[in-house]
């Protein structure tokens, strides 16, 4: 009993830390080893010089980097007016796909072909054709404007995929759940609104994450009908100064909103995975 | 009618291939004492005036005369014939000593064909629609559009850097996408070299037009028509020489500025 009290540990206990000891030493030596060898191997291949200079120019990264980050504020603003837009369009579909009345049978139907058609179709092309289409009938300014149909493009693909995350949720809430609702008298609306959603909602939410992290990429097709935000601006930068180091200065812009994005996600699922459990 | 026109053409063909002789390209043409010059089929405007090269009217037509001038062909002596833009820059035998139909220079058609030197650089050029028509052909009347461009062409730097337009200017991918915003009315005007800007004023974007130019020396890297030989022909030297001659006397800059800008009604934009 002496070494219990000591530490306040058992034999068990001290034998598990010495194991996760050794093997955190083992994933730490081997992952210096795999850096390591990238570091030194990489540069001893024959065309790395040039490679160097066309991808990781440090002086063209420098002088392009402020001009990358004040474009993609364009990338923030757009992302920013369409993802409340999207979770409350994707919503909507959601609810128009679950609606139980026989008389609305269909808005079903609308809901599902909404889903399957902008779910189908590749977002460039929904671009193009709402982001030049549109205002080519004939709108004024500046109800023309590619930012607002560009925008609308990305909302409505995007809502089609997010409504079928927001079904799968609805439907995930077990339908004893409505036949409860109801025997305490509760109307179906009130249903939804009470007892159904607020368990869907919850538990699509790291699904939802995802999402936001795809739209925050996409955000950059909008170059492709007229604004520079930080895809076009870097391509820019690339004919001018015949380097594709501004590309990777966007990449890394990206990725510092990406990663800790993701990793919220995985925290956010791997916490649902544990309160269920 | 034709008989008579192809003694003529056998008389000149006597006598001017004694003229030619003693001059740079004596032995070096398809047929001797003619020069053989190609150009589309059909030839457009402003390059060829209603597709006959023999009147000499339009741009490459009378750039096509001045050269053949200078080599010592007399105006009888140049014999056009008809090609394709495709089977031109392919390798091989021509049945041209030289073909113009706005062969830009590239390295890569430089490799299985020659060209001359440039006989023109074509510069930017303001295509306008809906209320950029009424804006003033001058740099200040410019800054007020709102501006179209392809993204990875030199007219970006040229239209932030020289016009500096009031509004941030809305850029794309390629031609065709700049089409399609000024077709929804989503750009006034959008910078394209001369020819693209021609093309598309008349053929692709209704309603457009083009506002002015500006000189070729204000664009960098512009693209240059040559006129496409074939690989190792001789007769490259000589029309060299020629085109030497023709912009140092200031010849070319006025046939240019006849046909592609009195003509088109492109005025210079300074």
């Amino acid at each position: 009993m002496a070494d219990q009290s000591a530490a306040g540990r058992t034999r068990r206990q001290i034998y598990e830390d010495r194991l996760r000891r050794r093997s955190l030493i083992i994933a730490g030596s081997s992952t210096t080893i795999v850096v390591l060898a990238v570091l030194f191997l990489v540069p001893m291949a024959p065309g790395w010089e040039k490679v160097q200079k066309s991808f990781f120019n440090w002086d063209v990264f420098a002088k392009t980097f402020p001009g990358l980050l004040e474009a993609f504020m364009l990338d923030v603003a757009i992302f920013a007016w369409c993802a409340p837009l999207i979770a409350i369009l994707g919503l909507l579909v959601a609810l128009a796909r679950d609606v139980r009345s026989p008389a609305l049978f269909p808005l079903r139907i609308l809901g599902a072909a909404y889903t399957d058609i902008f779910r189908g179709v590749p977002v460039i092309l929904t671009v193009y054709l709402i982001g030049f289409g549109i205002p080519g009938l004939g709108l004024p300014r500046p109800w023309n404007s590619p930012y607002i149909w560009g925008s609308l493009a990305l909302i409505l693909t995007y809502s089609a995929y997010v409504a079928e995350i927001f079904r799968s949720g609805i439907e995930s809430v077990h339908q004893s759940q409505r036949s409860a609702a109801e025997s305490l008298g509760l109307s179906e609306s009130d249903t939804i609104r009470f007892v159904i959603l607020p368990q869907a909602i919850r538990r699509v939410i790291p699904a939802q994450m995802n999402m936001l992290i795809a739209l925050q990429k996409d955000v950059a097709l909008l170059s492709f009908i007229g604004p520079v935000e930080i895809f076009r601006q870097a391509g820019v930068y690339k004919s001018l100064l015949a380097n594709f180091t501004p590309y990777v200065g966007a990449a890394v812009i990206f990725l510092a909103v990406t990663i800790p994005a993701t990793r919220y996600a995985d925290y956010l699922l791997a916490k649902q995975n544990r309160e269920r459990s | 009618m034709k008989t008579t026109s192809f003694i003529s053409i056998v008389f000149a063909l006597s006598a001017t291939s004694a003229l030619a002789g003693g001059h740079c390209a004596a032995g070096k043409t398809l047929t001797e004492g003619k020069l053989t010059i190609a150009t589309g089929n059909p030839a457009y405007y402003p390059w060829v005036m209603d597709d006959s090269p023999e009147s000499g009217e339009g741009f490459e037509a009378a750039v096509a005369y001045a050269v053949a001038a200078e080599m010592g062909f007399a105006a009888d002596d140049v014999v056009w014939v008809r090609s394709s833009f495709d089977e031109a820059i392919q390798p091989g035998a021509k049945n041209f000593d030289m073909n113009m139909q706005q062969y830009s220079i590239t390295p890569e058609r430089d490799e299985v064909v020659d060209f001359s030197a440039p006989y023109y650089s074509a510069p930017m050029a303001v295509l306008v629609v809906g209320e950029g028509k009424n804006a003033e052909a001058t740099l200040e009347g410019l800054k007020g559009l709102l501006w179209g461009a392809v993204g990875t062409t030199t007219a970006v730097p040229m239209l932030t850097d020289l016009i500096q337009p009031d509004s941030d200017p809305l850029l794309y991918g390629d031609n065709a996408d700049v089409t399609a915003a000024m077709q929804a009315g989503q750009i006034d005007a959008a910078l394209f070299d001369l020819p693209t800007a021609l093309f598309l004023s008349a053929v692709m974007i209704e309603g457009s037009s083009i506002l002015g130019q500006f000189p070729a020396d204000r664009s960098d890297n512009p693209d240059q028509f040559g006129m496409l030989m074939e690989d190792g022909n001789p007769l490259k030297a000589c029309v060299d020489e020629a085109l030497a001659a023709l912009t140092d006397s200031g010849a070319l800059a006025e046939i240019e500025a006849k046909w592609l800008q009195d003509t088109t009604g492109v005025p210079l934009i300074d």
